[in-house]
C-alpha cells in the first residue's frame, strides 16, 4: 500500500506527516512529494492545507500538472483522496477567501466566512468541538457519535449537494466538518491533532 | 459546542523543563517531550512550550525538542519565546509546531505579524501579550516582562488582531507566579475587546481560578504550576470545570 501526502508548499504539513506516520508505521509505504508520477501510481492521497483557500490554491496551481494529476486520480481513476482542513475547503467550485479564487471542482459549493453573528461568535473558531455524524462513512469506522475533534478555522464549506456531508459541528450555525462522496473523504477539523480518535480516523482512511 | 481548553504550559530553557516565579528563580524539573507526553495523554487540550531564556541564549535546543514532542503527541503544539522573523516562525512550524507565540518582536516589528499571518495563516500565529497594570490602564511588557514599552494593552491587543493574530495570550505580570488568579478585570476587557480568542495566563493557584478565568471570557486558560508539580491534574481541572457548568472535552 502505498499513500502519498501531497506536499505542494501549502504550510506547515509536519503535524500530518508524523500523525500519518504514526500510522502506517512498517505496514504502509508513505511519501511526502509533489512528484506527479509518484501521485499517479499512488493507492490512497493525502491533500494537506493550511493558510487561506487562495494560497493553497495558487501553490497546487504553480505546481505543473498537479491538478490535472489529482483530477485523472480521483475522476477517472477513482481512486480514495482525503483532504484535510483546507485540503477538503477546495474540493468546492469557487472560495471567497481573500478574493474569488477557483476551486478544485470535485463537489460543487462555495467557501465561505462563517457568519460570527456581529461578533458573538469568535473567529478562528479554535478548539475542540463535537462532531455530529449524520451519515455512515468509512472513515467514521468505530468513531462515536458526538466524538470531540480539533478545529482550527473561519471559513465553511457549503455544498450544493447535501447528500455529500458526514458530519456536521455547532458553531454559530451547523457547519459542515465533514465529507464522504464516493472515492472523495475530507474532513475540515484536524484528526491530526485530535489525538486518539483523530489517529483512529486516519487508521480508517488508510486501511479503506 | 466549543469547548473551553485547558492548556498547560511548560517553560523551557536549554532543552529542560523549569517552572519560573516571576520570570526568574528557576528550578529545573524534567524533560520536556515526556512532560507533554504526560498531559497529552491526560487530556490537554493543547501544549504550549514557552522557551524562556532563548533570546539570550542557545535557541536550537527547541527545535530538538519541538521535532521529538510532535511525534509524540497529536493535540495542538504551540511554541513561543525568542521568536524574532518570519524565517524563526518558519523553523518551528517545520519542527512540528502547530502555532507560534510571538511576544518582543510583535511589539518591535508588527510586520512580522502582518507577514507571517498572511504566509502560514492566522490559524498558527500566535501573540502573547505581558501586562501590567498602571494606573487604570494596563501597559504591555517585553523580553519576558523585563522591559517597559509604554504601550497601552487594549490598543496593542486591537492592532495585533488587525495584523492577522489568530488568537492571543495574555499575561498578567502583576499576577504571574503570585497563585491568586488570573487578572479577570484584563482577561474581560481584552476579550470584550476583540473577535479573536484569548488564552488568559498568569497567576492560577486553585481550580476556582480556572473557572474564573473561562468566565472572564477567554476562550481557553493557561496554566503551569499546579499542573507541572502535579497539585492537580489536568483531567481533575477539567472535571472540576465540567462540575462548574463549564463546557470542555472530558
Amino acid at each position: 500500500m502505498n499513500v502519498t501526502i501531497v506536499d505542494y508548499n501549502s504550510g506547515n504539513i509536519s503535524s500530518v506527516i508524523n500523525s500519518f506516520t504514526e500510522v502506517a508505521k512498517g505496514t504502509v509505504n508513505l511519501e511526502v512529494t509533489s512528484d506527479l508520477n509518484k501521485i499517479k501510481s499512488s493507492d490512497k492521497v493525502v491533500l494537506p492545507g493550511q493558510g487561506s483557500f487562495k494560497s493553497c490554491m495558487d501553490a497546487l496551481n504553480s505546481i505543473n500538472g498537479l491538478t490535472d494529476t489529482l483530477d485523472e486520480f480521483v475522476i477517472n481513476k477513482k481512486k480514495p483522496l482525503f483532504g484535510i482542513c483546507v485540503g477538503l475547503q477546495m474540493f468546492a467550485n469557487v472560495g471567497h477567501e481573500e478574493t474569488e479564487t477557483k476551486g478544485l471542482g470535485w463537489l460543487p459549493g462555495k467557501v465561505s466566512k462563517i457568519d460570527n453573528k456581529n461578533g458573538k461568535y469568535k473567529l478562528p473558531h479554535i478548539g475542540w468541538n463535537q462532531i455530529n455524524i449524520v451519515k455512515d462513512s468509512k472513515i467514521f469506522k468505530g468513531v462515536e457519535n458526538n466524538s470531540h475533534m480539533y478545529f482550527v478555522h473561519s471559513y465553511e464549506f457549503i455544498p450544493e449537494d447535501k447528500d455529500v456531508i458526514s458530519a456536521t459541528t455547532d458553531y454559530s450555525s451547523n457547519i459542515v466538518c465533514s465529507v464522504e462522496k464516493e472515492n472523495i473523504f475530507g474532513t475540515q477539523f484536524h484528526p491530526e491533532k485530535s489525538d486518539k480518535v483523530g489517529l483512529k480516523i486516519i487508521n480508517n482512511f488508510v486501511n479503506l | 459546542m466549543l469547548k473551553n481548553r485547558i492548556i498547560p504550559c511548560l517553560d523551557v530553557k536549554n532543552g529542560r523543563v523549569v517552572k519560573g516565579i516571576n520570570f526568574v528563580d528557576l528550578k529545573d524539573a524534567g524533560d520536556p517531550v515526556e512532560q507533554a507526553k504526560i498531559y497529552s495523554d491526560g487530556g490537554a487540550d493543547e501544549i504550549c512550550f514557552l522557551d524562556i531564556t532563548a533570546s539570550n541564549e542557545n535557541r536550537d535546543t527547541i527545535y530538538d525538542v519541538v521535532k521529538e514532542t510532535s511525534k509524540k503527541c497529536f493535540v495542538p503544539l504551540t511554541v513561543g519565546g525568542g521568536v524574532r522573523s518570519v524565517d524563526d516562525i518558519y523553523k518551528l512550524l517545520n519542527c512540528g509546531a502547530d502555532k507560534v507565540s510571538i511576544n518582543t518582536a510583535a511589539v518591535q516589528n508588527p510586520s512580522v505579524v502582518e507577514e507571517s499571518s498572511k504566509k502560514f495563516g492566522s490559524q498558527c500565529i500566535v501573540v502573547a501579550i505581558d501586562a501590567k497594570k498602571n494606573g487604570d490602564k494596563w501597559e504591555i511588557f517585553t523580553h519576558g516582562g523585563r522591559k517597559e514599552t509604554g504601550i497601552n494593552a487594549i490598543k496593542f491587543a486591537l492592532k495585533m488582531e488587525k495584523s492577522g493574530a489568530g488568537e492571543l495570550l495574555v499575561t498578567s505580570m502583576d499576577k504571574d507566579g503570585t497563585q491568586s488568579g488570573y487578572d479577570i478585570e484584563l482577561m474581560k476587557t481584552i476579550s470584550e475587546s476583540v473577535n479573536i480568542p484569548v488564552i488568559a495566563s498568569g497567576g492560577v493557584g486553585t481550580l476556582d481560578h480556572l473557572v474564573d478565568g473561562i468566565k472572564s471570557g477567554a476562550s481557553a486558560v493557561l496554566a503551569a504550576s499546579i499542573f507541572h508539580y502535579g497539585t492537580y491534574s489536568v483531567n481533575e481541572a477539567k472535571q472540576y470545570l465540567a462540575s462548574k457548568d463549564i463546557p470542555v472535552r472530558i
